[in-house]
């Protein structure tokens, strides 16, 4: 049997940290990991934050990021032990035999120079192509990725390209030199749904046609799954399962990737709607001061008591604007919003206080929305005074009722946010907005900053939550899979308007008007082949126009 | 009209407009407080008859405004006015002063920019080692000290102990060019370790921030040798705030010109101003502020639009 | 139990022993402040620790009594900075709009022109009283202030938590002093370390020019132009003051770093 293109043997990797006020301590981060890569084959390497898996990525070039070091093991590429070798051979391997591609392409590219000059650099410094062969390759590039114009996309700067292109730019960098592995590192994270669809279609089809091997960091399973052969589960630095990408989502067997395969898959029935909505948001239409241009376009959608509205839509759409509105924080220019059989008054300085109990509020940034310098007894206490006058042994007692409510349980009240795990500080949100006793919260994208478990976890809690308390919520959220597990109805959100609207079985039942069914074929599905259906789909549809 | 052209027409606009309000505001210091110029001149002793002449001649008894415009329109057409103190043509007096704090200024520049660039780039080349700790324990002491300080410290151990150097810095047309440096060595030091501290802080924190970025780390992953990576990809980006920094360095220095002239006893605008600041000698306070006003503003603007220029994203708009 | 690093407890040492000798310099120093004692820049000995001064002071005495005027100058203008500076720049921020702009561009008008001409200019015309360096330094100053009162008082109130606060219904007392105040305090004090550094620099820069604190009333900045002649005979004299001023402001600082450095960690900086 030939070698593999990279083996990797008791890989270990270390950081120095510097804990505030302590002296500044080495810890592990990745505890001896083992694997092979044949060449012109795609290994996902898949876990939550703090899996270690782009410093594994990273460690395919010799290369360290910040404090990291490479503290053991072996790393070979090409037949060669790449960490013992001198820096200048590292040099050698870094951008000719293995390129790498970041989650974010606006900030990998140098402001100050062209896209052509930085495509091209790594192929010519490192003597694969002469500059005629280097730019003719990455014109090549750039028409197999997909990007408009390419013969002149590369005489512009990296401001003047959209971001979905410039991750496409992104790659063709990668590839441009003829590595023999490319390490792509979330490189589709950081976009639109509908623009990922694009950019993943167009990075692996770079990856067939050029025969590259490919190292795919995600912690997207349905995304690794479409582009993968092999998938590697990684969890805090260990592995824990590795196997064919149809094993890994058709047959896991380990407990850790049966929970991440079955992410997602809660299961809500829609309820019926009553007869009188809590919230009724009529002929709304909104602008921000010393704007001419309607963020919202005459929004009508209601909410019945004690049922979820989903209102989902991509950046820009409008969708936190609405919560904004809603609030008070923005008055609207035109239209009304009619809460538990009252008008709301438009600004928030108007309104009694018994309206701001009913309508309570949960961030997307747990971290900035609880103040750093309160404790989770103060942050959940301060509703329970300023509302219904509770206090010494009384509040005490409630905290720790809703602290229970949110399953965290004893000892968490004289703890500080910066003491608590992502999760938890999002918990502790949701119990502030409980302790109003309220009758509509408004979510803004509560689960987008935490790993699918966590999210996961916090979804079914707010079910829960909705069951007990007979609350009803606002759901505002750019993920499709959240809103299929947690909505009664549907508002998709298209440039400040409504486009569909009902509930969740008639919004998700064809036929689809054309931006919702963009919008719902893009959002990727834990199976294999998914990729390639939509698209062939896709091209038929266009096809039939 | 390209938004570059327009922003930097915007900026010497405004520019302009600061120098101009600035000029209020030192005019409005000088004479809405409280504090007779005549009587300053004429001494307790003086008669009503003789206060009320001088009065009238220095146009003390116009309307403040009538005098900030006749002060203004003087200035415009280079006349600064007479000194109270003895009768000197302000404009005349300073020329030659300018000249020689111009010459201090310049040789400690040419000394302090490239030494704090080259320390700067050193501390972020050794970051967390012991040449930037021990460069930023020396920067933290010299900042501590304050300037006059400095020079008499020199002075005790360059002049005094070792000899090496005069420890006043006098200076006339027939010295050469060699005499005068040596003349002005302690000086000039002093203002290149006050200014150096500074300068050199600004320049790693530049270069670290230029050096953390993103794009850097995609050039190290190209396979690109450091200093290549630092000529084509770190350097585009820094110049503009290492520039930056050493504007706004040389506006400090201006100040500390004020003070190390008069340790030394050399005959520049600094000087000039502290000596008729204990006179009392309105007209000519009021020229020199303006006067060091405007290079500091100058030198801010500079630093301003450097920045604007070469900022690839106003320089290609989308 | 916070662990201080040492080098931020050899900078609060200092720091209390300066202050210490200030406030108790009648009791601490050996002769009176403008008490002739001795001849002319005797040496050290016994009697006179530091030796004397130009006209035959006890300088030991003289560098407590100045160092008296000068940390209480400084304190003084230090104080009336940061009321005033951090008062304007929070209401700055928190009103927005027209006061905001009004207030910025007043505060960018005084900067532009340096600090120590701008005093130097308004001195030509005031009688040099300690009341007057107070004041002229503590507003010259206050700019500074502003700006960065202002700059945290905005960044803090984008924070989700202020606006989790204003939709709760809380008034703006509860908002100011609960959850913008404590998250602003710790790069504040931070600041009113370097602010007081400078203005120590700038009263003894002052009086060294001869337009500060007027003899015979002792300041640091004071000794070194009483002194500087002797500097020629190879006379320390005038050196003193610089060691006193140096390590005062270098342990002022180190203190100023720790409270720093633990705010920044407080935000979940990146070590």
């Amino acid at each position: 049997m030939t070698e593999p293109l990279l083996k990797v043997r008791g890989l270990k990797i270390g950081a120095t940290i510097y804990p505030p006020g302590e002296k500044s301590r080495e810890i592990e981060i990745v505890h001896g990991v083992d694997f092979d890569l044949e060449a012109g084959k795609v290994l996902g390497l898949i876990g939550e934050s703090g899996a270690g898996k782009s410093t594994i990525g990273l460690a395919a070039m010799a290369y360290g990021r910040g404090g990291v070091e490479l503290t053991g093991g072996e790393v070979w590429v090409n037949g060669r032990d790449v960490l013992k070798s001198p820096l200048r051979d590292k040099r050698r391997l870094r951008g000719a035999e293995v390129t790498y591609v970041s989650q974010s392409a606006a900030a990998s590219f140098n402001p100050a120079k062209r896209i052509m000059e930085q495509v091209t650099e790594a192929a010519i410094s490192q003597g694969k192509f002469s500059k005629q062969d280097a730019e003719a390759r990455a014109v090549a590039l750039f028409e197999k990725l997909g990007l408009p114009d390419p013969e002149t996309i590369g005489t512009r700067y990296p401001h003047q390209v959209s971001g979905g292109q410039l991750q496409r730019c992104m790659t063709a960098l990668a590839l441009c030199p003829e590595p023999d592995l490319v390490v792509f590192d979330e490189p589709t994270t950081a976009l639109d749904v509908t623009t990922q669809i694009d950019v993943l279609k167009a990075i692996k089809d770079a990856i067939r046609d050029t025969g590259v091997a490919a190292l795919y960091i995600t912690h997207d399973l349905a995304v690794v799954a479409q582009v993968s052969d092999h998938i590697m589960v990684l969890q805090q630095g260990s592995m824990v399962e590795y196997g064919t990408a149809d094993q890994i989502i058709n047959n896991p067997q380990e407990e850790y990737t049966q929970a991440l395969v079955s992410v997602r898959s809660i299961k809500h029935i829609e309820k019926e709607p009553t007869d009188t909505p809590v919230l009724k948001v009529e002929n709304v239409t909104a602008r921000y001061a010393g704007t001419n241009f309607d963020v919202l376009k005459n929004i009508n959608v209601e909410i019945h008591p004690g049922q979820t509205l989903a209102v989902v839509g991509e950046s820009g759409s409008g969708k936190s604007t609405l919560a904004r509105v809603i609030t008070g924080l923005l008055p609207p220019s035109e239209g009304q919003i009619t809460f538990d059989d009252h008008v709301l008054t438009s600004g928030l300085s108007t309104r009694p206080k018994e309206d701001l109990r009913q309508l309570q509020m949960i961030y997307q940034m747990a971290d900035t929305a609880m103040n750093p310098r309160q404790t989770v007894g103060t942050i959940i206490g301060r509703p329970l005074e300023l509302y219904f006058g509770l206090k010494g042994k009384e509040k005490q007692k409630r905290i720790q009722e809703l602290l229970d409510e949110i399953e965290l349980g004893d000892g968490f009240q004289d703890r500080y946010p910066a003491e608590l795990s992502g999760g938890q500080k999002q918990r502790v949100c949701i119990a502030r907005a409980l302790a109003a006793k309220p009758k509509l919260i408004i979510c803004d994208e509560v689960t987008s900053a935490l790993d699918p478990l966590v999210a996961d976890g916090i979804l079914k809690l707010l079910l829960k939550l909705q069951k007990v308390e007979d609350v009803a919520y606002l759901f505002i959220t750019h993920d499709l899979a959240t809103v299929k597990a947690i909505a009664d109805s549907i508002a998709v959100m298209f440039q400040g308007e409504v486009v569909r609207y009902g509930p969740k079985s008639q919004v998700l039942a064809p036929p689809f008007d054309d931006y919702t069914d963009l919008l719902l074929s893009s959002v990727p599905e834990m199976r294999l082949g998914w990729l390639e259906e939509v698209i062939a789909h896709r091209k038929m549809e266009s096809a039939g126009n | 009209m390209h938004p570059v052209i327009k922003l930097v027409a915007q900026r010497l606009a405004l520019g302009l407009l600061l120098l101009l309000a600035a000029s209020v505001l030192i005019f409005a210091g000088t004479t809405m407080l409280p504090g007779d110029v005549a009587q300053q001149i004429l001494g307790q002793g003086a008669t009503p008859t003789a206060l009320a002449n001088l009065r009238a001649e220095l146009g003390l008894n116009d309307p403040p405004v009538t005098r900030y415009f006749n002060w203004l329109g003087g200035v415009l057409q280079g006349d600064l006015g007479t000194a109270l103190t003895n009768g000197r043509d302000i404009a005349e007096s300073i020329g030659g002063r300018l000249k020689n704090t111009m010459f201090l200024a310049f040789w400690a520049a040419i000394i302090s920019i490239p030494l704090a660039i080259f320390l700067g780039l050193l501390a972020v080349r050794y970051k967390d080692k012991w040449p930037d700790k021990l460069i930023s324990a020396v920067t933290l002491t010299t900042i501590s000290i304050p300037e006059f300080m400095i020079g008499y410290i020199l002075v005790y151990w360059l002049a005094i102990k070792f000899r090496w150097f005069p420890s006043v810095a006098i200076m006339n047309d027939s010295m050469s060019l060699l005499e005068k440096l040596n003349a002005i060595a302690i000086p000039v030091i002093v203002l290149t370790l006050v200014v150096l501290a500074h300068m050199m802080r600004m320049t790693r924190a530049a270069i670290l921030n230029v050096m953390q970025s993103a794009y850097i780390e995609t050039a190290e992953l190209k396979g690109l040798r450091m200093l290549k990576i630092i000529r084509t990809h770190a350097f585009p980006n820094a110049v503009a705030p290492i520039v930056n920094v050493v504007m706004l360095n040389m506006a400090y220095l201006v100040v500390g010109v004020v003070v190390v002239e008069v340790v030394f006893a050399y005959p520049g605008m600094g000087q000039y101003l502290v000596d008729h600041v204990s006179k009392r000698d309105v007209p000519v306070v009021q020229a020199c502020g303006l006067i060091f006003a405007a290079v500091y503003i100058g030198l801010n603007l500079i630093a301003d639009i450097v920045s604007i220029v070469s900022n690839p994203r106003l320089r290609h708009p989308k | 139990m916070i662990r201080i690093p040492p080098a931020a407890l050899i900078g609060l040492f200092f720091t209390s022993v300066f202050f210490f000798c200030a406030i108790f310099a009648p009791y601490i120093a050996p002769y009176g402040m403008a008490e002739v004692v001795g001849d002319v820049w005797e040496p050290s000995s016994s009697e006179f620790l530091l030796g004397t001064d130009s006209i035959g002071r006890d300088l030991l005495s003289r560098m407590i009594w100045g160092g008296r005027t000068t940390i209480f100058i400084a304190t003084a203008a230090t104080i009336l900075s940061f009321v005033t500076g951090s008062v304007l720049g929070f209401f700055a921020a928190v009103s927005g709009g027209w006061v905001d702009q009004v207030l910025s561009r007043f505060i960018d008008l005084i900067m532009s022109i340096p600090s120590l001409i701008f005093a130097l200019v308004v001195l030509s015309v005031l009688p040099t009283t300690i009341m007057t360096l107070i004041v002229l330094m503590g507003l010259l100053d206050s700019t500074r202030v502003f700006r960065l009162a202002r700059a945290v008082a905005v960044d803090i109130t984008v924070m989700d938590y202020v606006e989790a606060a204003r939709l709760r219904g809380e008034k703006i007392g509860w908002i100011i002093f609960r959850e913008t105040l404590p998250n602003a305090l710790s790069p504040l004090v931070a600041e009113m370390g370097l602010r007081f550094i400078f203005m120590v620099l700038f009263v003894s820069t002052l009086s060294f020019l001869g337009l500060g604190v007027q003899p015979p009333q002792a300041d640091w900045g004071g000794i070194v132009k009483e002194n500087k002649e002797g500097i020629n005979y190879g006379i320390q004299a005038a050196l003193y003051p610089a060691y006193a001023i140096a390590i005062l402001c270098i342990s002022i600082n180190l203190v100023a770093d720790w409270i720093l450095s633990r705010t920044t960690s407080l935000k979940g900086g990146r070590g």
